[in-house]
This record gives structure tokens, C-alpha cells and sequence, in this order.
């Protein structure tokens, strides 16, 4: 399985598409995380997202790691934007190709949801009254 | 022995990094030592503590030289 795992200011979704076209591959799943304007009935103005960088990367790559455990994925894209992100931003792209969609649908699934519980990035969130919240 | 800070616990404790008494010889000292200094801590829905960039055991001893790090509830996607 080849990995794209990165951490940076701005994500594409161009990007993961660019790196998981494979012959092989014809079923491609991305998910996209971006940045709402309202949490809880509360306007956010921004989300401020900051990491403990290497340690962030080596949970991404053992994310990674339990996916090709479990399913046979051709590419695996993980990327994570930081810093100051406003509503429409895309702040996670995740991008899976296998031969069929199935499990390119469920690795990606997976893969999304333990990134939110074991990767150490947090977001501050800037409403629009004027509080800042974490 | 320094301590790395993110997120709502580097706001606690109002620096990226602290120092620690190296009498917190494992994570679960560590732990007691942070909730005595920095008692909003108390009030986050959990509390990791990383050694070396890997999250640690209550039990995992801690050496000089090691890395270490607070981790509160994590927030990513």
C-alpha cells in the first residue's frame, strides 16, 4: 500500500486525487472534513487547529499500518491542515483506492474515525459572539 | 524535566512547556503532580500523558531525556 501522509497549512483534495489514481484501483472513496459555521447552534467565526507534530505523524502512520492489516488498499491518503481555518475550509482529506469500493469505503470510514481519537491535533474554535472555546 | 503542553492544558498552565520535579519518576506521579499544580485539569473529559511520542501507562517510568508530553482530549477531523 503506498501512503500519502502529510501535515501542512492548506489541503487539497486535488491533491490526494492526484496520488491515488493506480490501473489497478477502481474504486476511489474521499472524505473531506471542512469547517462549519456553527457548532452546537453557536456561530464559529474560525477554527484555529494546532498538533503535536511528530507525534501526530507517527499516529498517522500507524493508522496507515492497521489499515493495510486489515483491508487490501492500493493508496492511502491522509492530510491534515493546521493553523487558522475559516467555515468551507477543508481541514481533513482522506482518500482510499482498492480494486472495489467496498472496502475502500469502509478503510476510509475507519481511518477518519481514529484519526479523531488518537492523532494530537486540537482545534480551538472562535465563535462569532466573540468567545473562544476548545 | 520539561513538559511539552497542547491545546487547552498549554491555556491551563499558560506555557507551551513546564518544568517538573524529576520526584515524578512515572506517569501516574506525573499525573498527580500536574492535577496538584494545574487543578483545571481536573475538569478535562480525559488526560494522556506521551512518552517519547507514544501515549503512556499510568505504570510507564519516566527518564531523563525522555520526551514528555500532555495530552488533552484530542480534536482533529
Amino acid at each position: 500500500m503506498d501512503t500519502l501522509i502529510a501535515i501542512k497549512d492548506t489541503v487539497t483534495v486535488q491533491e490526494a486525487l492526484d496520488f491515488i489514481q493506480a490501473p489497478e484501483c477502481g474504486g476511489e472513496v474521499i472524505f473531506t472534513g471542512t469547517v462549519r459555521n456553527h457548532t452546537k447552534g453557536r456561530g464559529v467565526a474560525k477554527l484555529f487547529y494546532e498538533c503535536y507534530e511528530a507525534m501526530a505523524l507517527s499516529e498517522m502512520h500507524k493508522i496507515a499500518a492497521r489499515v493495510q492489516e486489515q483491508w487490501d488498499i492500493h493508496k492511502l491518503v491522509i492530510l491534515h491542515a493546521i493553523g487558522d481555518k475559516y467555515p468551507g475550509d477543508i481541514a481533513v482529506v482522506i482518500a482510499v483506492a482498492s480494486a472495489h469500493r467496498g472496502i475502500a469505503f469502509d478503510a476510509c470510514e475507519f481511518t477518519i474515525d481514529t484519526l479523531k481519537e488518537t492523532v494530537p491535533i486540537w482545534k480551538k474554535e472562535f465563535f462569532t459572539d466573540g468567545e473562544i472555546g476548545n | 524535566m520539561g513538559l511539552l503542553l497542547f491545546g487547552v492544558a498549554k491555556d491551563i498552565a499558560g506555557a507551551a512547556m513546564i518544568s517538573f520535579p524529576a520526584t515524578a519518576t512515572d506517569v501516574a506521579a506525573l499525573k498527580e503532580w500536574l492535577y496538584e499544580n494545574y487543578p483545571p485539569l481536573r475538569q478535562l473529559s480525559s488526560l494522556m500523558i506521551a512518552v517519547n511520542r507514544e501515549y503512556a501507562a499510568d505504570s510507564q517510568l519516566i527518564h531523563a531525556g525522555d520526551e514528555v508530553a500532555v495530552i488533552p482530549p484530542v480534536s482533529g477531523g
